[in-house]
Protein backbone atom coordinates (compact mmCIF):
# COMPACT_ATOMS: atom_id res chain seq x y z
CA UNK A 1 0.00 0.00 0.00
CA UNK A 2 0.96 3.43 -1.13
CA UNK A 3 0.78 4.87 2.49
CA UNK A 4 2.45 7.98 1.86
CA UNK A 5 -0.43 9.06 -0.54
CA UNK A 6 -2.82 7.95 1.55
CA UNK A 7 -1.52 9.72 4.52
CA UNK A 8 -2.48 13.41 2.81
CA UNK A 9 -6.28 12.33 2.23
CA UNK A 10 -9.18 13.75 4.66
CA UNK A 11 -10.59 10.58 4.88
CA UNK A 12 -7.36 8.72 6.24
CA UNK A 13 -7.30 10.31 9.34
CA UNK A 14 -10.90 9.17 10.02
CA UNK A 15 -10.59 5.82 8.80
CA UNK A 16 -7.03 5.19 10.76
CA UNK A 17 -8.19 7.07 14.10
CA UNK A 18 -11.55 4.56 13.95
CA UNK A 19 -9.30 1.86 12.93
CA UNK A 20 -6.64 2.13 16.24
CA UNK A 21 -9.98 2.63 18.55
CA UNK A 22 -11.44 -0.57 16.70
CA UNK A 23 -8.10 -2.58 17.37
CA UNK A 24 -7.54 -1.30 20.97
CA UNK A 25 -11.21 -1.76 22.14
CA UNK A 26 -11.39 -5.55 20.60
CA UNK A 27 -8.22 -6.00 22.42
CA UNK A 28 -9.57 -4.36 25.87
CA UNK A 29 -12.24 -6.23 25.69
CA UNK A 30 -10.23 -9.73 25.13
CA UNK A 31 -8.39 -8.92 27.80
CA UNK A 32 -11.29 -7.88 30.42
CA UNK A 33 -12.61 -11.76 29.26
CA UNK A 34 -9.86 -13.34 29.66
CA UNK A 35 -8.87 -11.71 33.42
CA UNK A 36 -12.56 -11.52 34.59
CA UNK A 37 -13.04 -14.33 36.22
CA UNK A 38 -9.24 -14.34 37.47
CA UNK A 39 -9.76 -10.88 39.21
CA UNK A 40 -12.97 -11.68 40.40
CA UNK A 41 -11.41 -15.17 42.53
CA UNK A 42 -8.82 -12.66 43.70
CA UNK A 43 -10.59 -10.21 44.98
CA UNK A 44 -12.97 -12.85 46.65
CA UNK A 45 -9.82 -14.11 48.42
CA UNK A 46 -8.95 -11.04 49.99
CA UNK A 47 -12.32 -10.49 51.51
CA UNK A 48 -12.15 -13.88 52.80
CA UNK A 49 -8.91 -13.04 53.81
CA UNK A 50 -10.00 -9.88 55.77
CA UNK A 51 -13.24 -11.67 57.17
CA UNK A 52 -11.03 -14.21 58.67
CA UNK A 53 -8.05 -11.12 59.98
CA UNK A 54 -11.58 -9.86 61.94
CA UNK A 55 -13.38 -13.30 62.81
CA UNK A 56 -11.02 -15.66 64.18
CA UNK A 57 -12.17 -19.16 65.18
CA UNK A 58 -13.92 -21.62 63.02
CA UNK A 59 -17.17 -21.66 61.35
CA UNK A 60 -19.09 -24.23 59.06
CA UNK A 61 -20.49 -21.58 56.00
CA UNK A 62 -19.76 -19.68 53.41
CA UNK A 63 -19.69 -16.31 54.49
CA UNK A 64 -19.38 -14.48 51.35
CA UNK A 65 -22.43 -15.99 50.43
CA UNK A 66 -24.33 -15.50 53.76
CA UNK A 67 -25.01 -12.33 53.75
CA UNK A 68 -28.03 -9.87 53.61
CA UNK A 69 -28.12 -6.34 52.87
CA UNK A 70 -29.22 -3.89 55.66
CA UNK A 71 -29.69 0.15 55.84
CA UNK A 72 -27.36 1.22 57.75
CA UNK A 73 -26.97 5.03 59.10
CA UNK A 74 -24.89 6.26 55.99
CA UNK A 75 -26.74 3.59 53.11
CA UNK A 76 -27.11 -0.04 52.47
CA UNK A 77 -24.94 -2.36 54.48
CA UNK A 78 -23.67 -5.67 53.55
CA UNK A 79 -23.63 -8.08 56.83
CA UNK A 80 -21.45 -11.37 56.02
CA UNK A 81 -22.78 -14.01 58.84
CA UNK A 82 -20.90 -16.55 60.74
CA UNK A 83 -23.00 -19.75 61.72
CA UNK A 84 -22.35 -22.93 63.38
CA UNK A 85 -24.86 -25.46 63.03
CA UNK A 86 -27.26 -22.90 61.20
CA UNK A 87 -26.99 -20.43 64.35
CA UNK A 88 -25.45 -17.05 63.35
CA UNK A 89 -22.82 -17.27 65.86
CA UNK A 90 -21.19 -13.58 64.76
CA UNK A 91 -21.49 -10.88 62.06
CA UNK A 92 -18.64 -9.09 59.91
CA UNK A 93 -19.41 -5.89 57.92
CA UNK A 94 -17.72 -2.69 57.05
CA UNK A 95 -18.25 0.80 58.69
CA UNK A 96 -16.30 4.08 57.60
CA UNK A 97 -14.95 7.05 59.26
CA UNK A 98 -13.52 10.06 58.69
CA UNK A 99 -9.81 10.46 59.03
CA UNK A 100 -7.57 13.40 58.36
CA UNK A 101 -7.48 12.66 54.87
CA UNK A 102 -10.64 11.12 53.75
CA UNK A 103 -13.00 8.36 54.88
CA UNK A 104 -11.42 5.19 56.27
CA UNK A 105 -12.78 2.12 56.14
CA UNK A 106 -12.51 -0.84 58.32
CA UNK A 107 -13.81 -4.40 58.71
CA UNK A 108 -15.38 -5.37 62.07
CA UNK A 109 -16.95 -8.14 63.38
CA UNK A 110 -19.16 -8.73 66.35
CA UNK A 111 -19.97 -12.01 67.88
CA UNK A 112 -24.24 -12.51 68.78
CA UNK A 113 -23.03 -11.14 72.90
CA UNK A 114 -22.04 -7.65 70.94
CA UNK A 115 -18.76 -8.21 71.83
CA UNK A 116 -16.03 -7.09 68.91
CA UNK A 117 -14.18 -9.56 67.85
CA UNK A 118 -11.63 -7.80 65.57
CA UNK A 119 -10.95 -4.57 63.74
CA UNK A 120 -8.95 -4.06 60.23
CA UNK A 121 -8.43 -1.18 58.45
CA UNK A 122 -9.10 -1.51 54.72
CA UNK A 123 -8.11 1.55 52.97
CA UNK A 124 -7.39 4.79 54.30
CA UNK A 125 -5.41 7.81 52.84
CA UNK A 126 -3.65 8.95 56.18
CA UNK A 127 -0.52 10.52 56.93
CA UNK A 128 2.72 7.83 56.46
CA UNK A 129 4.29 8.00 59.68
CA UNK A 130 1.65 9.44 61.54
CA UNK A 131 -1.58 8.20 61.15
CA UNK A 132 -0.83 5.00 59.32
CA UNK A 133 -0.54 3.10 62.67
CA UNK A 134 -3.96 2.17 62.22
CA UNK A 135 -2.69 -0.83 60.31
CA UNK A 136 -1.64 -3.73 61.87
CA UNK A 137 1.66 -3.50 59.86
CA UNK A 138 2.47 -0.26 62.06
CA UNK A 139 1.95 -0.69 65.64
CA UNK A 140 -0.37 -2.55 67.40
CA UNK A 141 -3.30 -0.03 67.85
CA UNK A 142 -5.93 -1.70 66.28
CA UNK A 143 -6.38 -4.39 68.74
CA UNK A 144 -7.35 -2.49 71.22
CA UNK A 145 -10.75 -2.90 70.27
CA UNK A 146 -11.07 -6.75 70.90
CA UNK A 147 -13.28 -7.83 73.31
CA UNK A 148 -14.56 -4.55 74.04
CA UNK A 149 -18.64 -4.10 73.46
CA UNK A 150 -21.34 -1.16 74.08
CA UNK A 151 -21.31 -0.98 77.33
CA UNK A 152 -17.54 -1.96 77.68
CA UNK A 153 -16.08 0.69 77.99
CA UNK A 154 -19.26 2.35 78.99
CA UNK A 155 -20.68 5.43 76.01
CA UNK A 156 -19.07 8.27 77.57
CA UNK A 157 -15.64 6.36 77.56
CA UNK A 158 -15.87 5.53 73.92
CA UNK A 159 -13.40 8.06 72.64
CA UNK A 160 -9.80 8.71 72.33
CA UNK A 161 -7.91 9.81 75.85
CA UNK A 162 -7.77 13.08 74.95
CA UNK A 163 -11.68 13.38 74.95
CA UNK A 164 -11.70 11.32 77.79
CA UNK A 165 -12.27 7.97 76.47
CA UNK A 166 -10.02 4.66 77.11
CA UNK A 167 -8.19 4.74 73.26
CA UNK A 168 -4.74 5.80 72.99
CA UNK A 169 -4.31 8.23 70.25
CA UNK A 170 -0.76 8.93 68.59
CA UNK A 171 1.56 11.34 68.93
CA UNK A 172 1.02 14.00 66.44
CA UNK A 173 -2.19 12.26 64.96
CA UNK A 174 -5.14 12.70 67.17
CA UNK A 175 -7.86 12.77 64.39
CA UNK A 176 -7.28 9.27 62.94
CA UNK A 177 -7.56 7.52 65.82
CA UNK A 178 -10.80 9.44 66.74
CA UNK A 179 -12.12 8.27 63.56
CA UNK A 180 -11.60 5.21 63.70
CA UNK A 181 -13.31 4.62 67.44
CA UNK A 182 -16.45 6.52 66.06
CA UNK A 183 -16.81 4.41 63.47
CA UNK A 184 -16.10 1.56 65.41
CA UNK A 185 -18.81 3.29 67.83
CA UNK A 186 -21.18 3.53 65.17
CA UNK A 187 -21.07 -0.02 64.21
CA UNK A 188 -21.92 -1.17 67.52
CA UNK A 189 -24.67 0.96 67.51
CA UNK A 190 -25.64 -0.40 64.36
CA UNK A 191 -25.40 -3.54 65.70
CA UNK A 192 -27.45 -2.59 68.47
CA UNK A 193 -30.39 -1.55 66.48
CA UNK A 194 -30.34 -4.71 64.12
CA UNK A 195 -29.51 -7.33 66.16
CA UNK A 196 -32.73 -9.33 65.70
CA UNK A 197 -32.56 -9.35 62.14
CA UNK A 198 -29.06 -9.83 61.93
CA UNK A 199 -28.85 -12.94 64.57
CA UNK A 200 -32.03 -14.04 62.29
CA UNK A 201 -31.23 -17.94 61.53
CA UNK A 202 -34.53 -18.10 59.29
CA UNK A 203 -33.77 -15.61 56.68
CA UNK A 204 -33.37 -17.41 53.83
CA UNK A 205 -29.99 -17.18 52.12
CA UNK A 206 -31.65 -17.01 48.41
CA UNK A 207 -33.26 -13.72 48.86
CA UNK A 208 -29.64 -11.79 48.71
CA UNK A 209 -27.65 -14.51 47.34
CA UNK A 210 -27.30 -12.37 43.72
CA UNK A 211 -25.99 -9.02 45.25
CA UNK A 212 -23.34 -10.79 46.38
CA UNK A 213 -21.59 -12.11 43.08
CA UNK A 214 -21.89 -9.54 41.08
CA UNK A 215 -18.83 -8.85 39.26
CA UNK A 216 -18.09 -12.50 38.42
CA UNK A 217 -20.99 -15.16 37.62
CA UNK A 218 -20.52 -18.45 39.68
CA UNK B 1 25.03 -1.66 14.06
CA UNK B 2 26.22 -2.62 17.32
CA UNK B 3 27.53 0.65 17.58
CA UNK B 4 23.70 2.34 17.87
CA UNK B 5 22.84 0.01 20.29
CA UNK B 6 25.72 0.99 22.59
CA UNK B 7 25.23 4.99 21.74
CA UNK B 8 21.32 3.74 22.70
CA UNK B 9 22.33 2.58 25.92
CA UNK B 10 24.79 4.90 26.88
CA UNK B 11 22.34 8.06 26.54
CA UNK B 12 19.58 6.20 28.28
CA UNK B 13 20.94 4.94 31.25
CA UNK B 14 22.89 8.64 31.96
CA UNK B 15 23.26 11.25 29.49
CA UNK B 16 19.71 11.57 28.62
CA UNK B 17 17.99 9.70 31.48
CA UNK B 18 14.54 10.34 31.44
CA UNK B 19 13.99 11.80 35.33
CA UNK B 20 17.79 13.18 36.27
CA UNK B 21 18.36 14.77 32.49
CA UNK B 22 14.74 15.12 30.36
CA UNK B 23 13.03 15.90 33.83
CA UNK B 24 9.92 14.04 32.20
CA UNK B 25 7.61 12.02 33.60
CA UNK B 26 8.11 13.40 38.16
CA UNK B 27 3.95 12.79 38.77
CA UNK B 28 4.65 9.21 38.65
CA UNK B 29 8.00 9.67 40.13
CA UNK B 30 7.69 11.85 43.04
CA UNK B 31 4.14 9.95 43.69
CA UNK B 32 5.55 6.41 43.72
CA UNK B 33 9.28 7.05 45.40
CA UNK B 34 8.67 6.81 49.22
CA UNK B 35 10.27 3.99 49.16
CA UNK B 36 13.14 1.82 47.34
CA UNK B 37 10.81 -0.98 46.35
CA UNK B 38 7.67 1.24 45.05
CA UNK B 39 10.27 3.24 42.80
CA UNK B 40 11.65 -0.10 41.67
CA UNK B 41 8.07 -1.98 40.70
CA UNK B 42 7.11 0.98 38.94
CA UNK B 43 10.24 1.18 36.93
CA UNK B 44 9.99 -2.28 35.98
CA UNK B 45 6.01 -1.87 34.76
CA UNK B 46 6.97 1.58 32.94
CA UNK B 47 9.55 -0.45 31.06
CA UNK B 48 7.50 -2.89 30.29
CA UNK B 49 4.96 -0.13 28.60
CA UNK B 50 7.99 1.36 27.16
CA UNK B 51 9.20 -2.03 25.12
CA UNK B 52 5.47 -2.53 23.85
CA UNK B 53 4.55 0.52 22.99
CA UNK B 54 8.11 2.10 21.32
CA UNK B 55 7.57 -1.82 19.13
CA UNK B 56 4.24 -1.12 18.49
CA UNK B 57 4.06 2.38 17.93
CA UNK B 58 7.46 1.76 15.37
CA UNK B 59 5.53 -0.66 13.41
CA UNK B 60 2.87 0.94 12.46
CA UNK B 61 4.97 4.32 12.03
CA UNK B 62 4.71 4.59 7.81
CA UNK B 63 0.57 4.55 7.99
CA UNK B 64 0.04 6.94 11.09
CA UNK B 65 0.08 10.79 9.39
CA UNK B 66 1.37 13.74 11.26
CA UNK B 67 -1.70 14.80 11.72
CA UNK B 68 -3.92 12.56 13.83
CA UNK B 69 -0.36 10.74 15.26
CA UNK B 70 -0.75 12.41 18.71
CA UNK B 71 -4.70 10.61 19.23
CA UNK B 72 -2.88 7.47 17.68
CA UNK B 73 -0.25 6.81 20.28
CA UNK B 74 -2.04 8.16 23.25
CA UNK B 75 -4.81 5.64 22.60
CA UNK B 76 -2.16 2.87 22.22
CA UNK B 77 -0.15 3.85 25.46
CA UNK B 78 -3.29 3.91 26.99
CA UNK B 79 -4.69 0.31 25.79
CA UNK B 80 -1.55 -1.12 26.97
CA UNK B 81 -1.36 0.17 30.23
CA UNK B 82 -4.86 -0.98 30.90
CA UNK B 83 -3.15 -4.92 29.41
CA UNK B 84 -0.75 -4.50 32.13
CA UNK B 85 -3.17 -3.47 34.77
CA UNK B 86 -5.17 -5.94 34.16
CA UNK B 87 -3.17 -8.95 33.56
CA UNK B 88 -0.92 -7.91 36.90
CA UNK B 89 -4.49 -7.84 38.41
CA UNK B 90 -5.32 -11.04 37.57
CA UNK B 91 -2.39 -13.50 37.71
CA UNK B 92 0.17 -11.50 40.53
CA UNK B 93 -2.76 -10.40 42.79
CA UNK B 94 -0.16 -9.38 45.68
CA UNK B 95 2.13 -7.07 43.25
CA UNK B 96 -1.45 -5.60 42.47
CA UNK B 97 -2.03 -4.64 45.78
CA UNK B 98 1.32 -2.70 46.04
CA UNK B 99 1.56 -1.42 42.54
CA UNK B 100 -2.11 -1.36 41.21
CA UNK B 101 -2.55 2.24 42.40
CA UNK B 102 0.24 3.68 40.42
CA UNK B 103 0.26 1.27 37.41
CA UNK B 104 -2.60 3.76 36.03
CA UNK B 105 -0.01 6.46 36.55
CA UNK B 106 1.83 5.44 33.91
CA UNK B 107 -0.64 6.73 31.08
CA UNK B 108 0.55 9.87 32.77
CA UNK B 109 3.85 9.91 32.19
CA UNK B 110 5.04 11.80 29.30
CA UNK B 111 7.95 10.12 28.79
CA UNK B 112 6.33 7.35 27.21
CA UNK B 113 4.39 9.66 24.60
CA UNK B 114 7.60 11.62 24.53
CA UNK B 115 10.02 8.30 23.31
CA UNK B 116 6.93 7.44 20.76
CA UNK B 117 7.38 10.76 19.44
CA UNK B 118 10.88 11.35 19.68
CA UNK B 119 12.49 7.93 18.51
CA UNK B 120 9.80 5.08 17.93
CA UNK B 121 7.81 6.91 15.22
CA UNK B 122 11.33 7.74 13.21
CA UNK B 123 13.29 4.42 13.43
CA UNK B 124 12.95 0.44 12.69
CA UNK B 125 11.36 -1.61 15.55
CA UNK B 126 14.60 -2.93 17.05
CA UNK B 127 16.33 0.01 17.94
CA UNK B 128 12.89 1.08 18.62
CA UNK B 129 12.52 -1.77 21.65
CA UNK B 130 15.82 -1.33 22.64
CA UNK B 131 15.45 2.41 23.27
CA UNK B 132 12.24 1.74 24.88
CA UNK B 133 14.31 -1.53 27.20
CA UNK B 134 17.13 1.24 27.95
CA UNK B 135 14.64 4.08 28.77
CA UNK B 136 13.07 1.98 30.91
CA UNK B 137 15.68 0.47 32.94
CA UNK B 138 17.55 4.36 33.22
CA UNK B 139 14.10 5.26 34.46
CA UNK B 140 14.05 1.84 36.59
CA UNK B 141 17.31 3.25 38.15
CA UNK B 142 16.68 6.76 38.75
CA UNK B 143 13.29 5.59 40.71
CA UNK B 144 15.18 3.38 42.94
CA UNK B 145 17.98 5.48 43.64
CA UNK B 146 15.47 8.46 44.42
CA UNK B 147 13.35 5.46 46.51
CA UNK B 148 16.42 4.35 48.55
CA UNK B 149 17.29 8.35 49.18
CA UNK B 150 13.88 9.04 50.61
CA UNK B 151 13.21 5.66 52.65
CA UNK B 152 17.22 5.41 54.15
CA UNK B 153 16.60 9.20 55.03
CA UNK B 154 12.64 8.79 56.08
CA UNK B 155 12.44 5.89 57.60
CA UNK B 156 15.93 4.04 57.98
CA UNK B 157 14.79 0.66 56.04
CA UNK B 158 16.21 0.14 52.54
CA UNK B 159 13.85 -2.23 50.24
CA UNK B 160 11.38 -2.91 52.52
CA UNK B 161 8.45 -5.10 51.68
CA UNK B 162 10.78 -6.02 48.83
CA UNK B 163 9.36 -9.75 49.02
CA UNK B 164 6.14 -8.20 48.08
CA UNK B 165 7.02 -7.52 44.99
CA UNK B 166 9.99 -9.41 44.05
CA UNK B 167 8.71 -12.95 46.32
CA UNK B 168 10.27 -14.53 49.57
CA UNK B 169 13.65 -15.01 48.01
CA UNK B 170 14.28 -11.69 47.40
CA UNK B 171 13.45 -10.80 51.73
CA UNK B 172 17.22 -10.69 51.96
CA UNK B 173 17.36 -7.14 50.48
CA UNK B 174 15.10 -5.91 53.18
CA UNK B 175 17.15 -4.17 55.54
CA UNK B 176 17.19 -1.90 58.08
CA UNK B 177 19.98 0.27 58.33
CA UNK B 178 18.86 2.69 61.26
CA UNK B 179 18.04 0.57 64.48
CA UNK B 180 15.18 2.87 66.67
CA UNK B 181 15.10 5.71 63.99
CA UNK B 182 12.21 8.08 64.72
CA UNK B 183 11.66 9.12 61.05
CA UNK B 184 11.88 11.41 59.22
CA UNK B 185 8.33 12.40 57.90
CA UNK B 186 9.45 15.49 54.75
CA UNK B 187 11.49 12.50 53.33
CA UNK B 188 8.20 10.50 53.11
CA UNK B 189 5.71 13.43 52.22
CA UNK B 190 6.14 14.74 48.60
CA UNK B 191 8.43 17.78 49.47
CA UNK B 192 10.72 14.72 50.27
CA UNK B 193 10.52 13.85 46.59
CA UNK B 194 10.93 17.03 45.01
CA UNK B 195 14.11 17.44 47.49
CA UNK B 196 15.83 14.32 46.54
CA UNK B 197 14.98 14.92 43.01
CA UNK B 198 16.87 18.29 43.28
CA UNK B 199 19.79 17.41 45.11
CA UNK B 200 20.39 13.99 42.81
CA UNK B 201 19.98 16.07 38.80
CA UNK B 202 22.83 18.57 40.85
CA UNK B 203 24.91 15.86 41.42
CA UNK B 204 24.26 14.52 38.23
CA UNK B 205 25.15 17.84 36.70
CA UNK B 206 28.48 17.81 38.87
CA UNK B 207 30.07 14.36 37.63
CA UNK B 208 28.70 14.82 34.03
CA UNK B 209 31.11 18.55 34.69
CA UNK B 210 33.83 16.88 36.05
CA UNK B 211 34.15 13.92 33.54
CA UNK B 212 33.60 16.37 30.68
CA UNK B 213 36.37 18.47 32.08
CA UNK B 214 38.81 15.40 32.65
CA UNK B 215 38.22 13.80 28.66
CA UNK B 216 38.60 17.19 27.50
CA UNK B 217 40.30 20.73 28.90
CA UNK B 218 38.18 22.85 26.68
CA UNK B 219 35.52 24.06 29.45
CA UNK B 220 32.40 22.28 28.50
CA UNK B 221 29.57 24.30 27.40
CA UNK B 222 27.05 25.68 30.01
CA UNK B 223 24.21 23.04 30.04
CA UNK B 224 21.17 24.35 28.96
CA UNK B 225 19.03 25.27 31.46
CA UNK B 226 15.24 24.26 31.08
Amino acid sequence: MNFQKLRGELYYQAALLGGVALVTTAALALADRATSSDIAAAQARDMQQSLTQVLPGEYDNDLLKDTLVLNGPNGEVTVYRARRAGRVEAVVFKVSGNGYAGPIDCMMGIDRNGHITGVRVIKHKETPGLGDKIEPAKGHWIYEFEGKSLGDPPAEKWGVKKDGGVFDQFAGATITPRGVVKAVKGGLDFFDKQRAQMLDDTVPLRETFGRTTEGGKP
Amino acid sequence: MSNIYSRITRDSLWNNNIVFAQTLGLCPTMAVTSTATNGLGMGLATTAVLVASNMLISSIRHAVSEEVRIPVYIVIIATLVTLVDVSINAWAHDLYKVLGLYIALIVANCAVLGRAEAYAAKNPILPSGMDGLMMGLGFTFALTIIGAVREILGTGTLFADAHLLLGPAFSFMELKLIPDYKGFLLMILPPGGFLAVGFLIAGKRIIDRRSASVAEPVPAAAPAIS
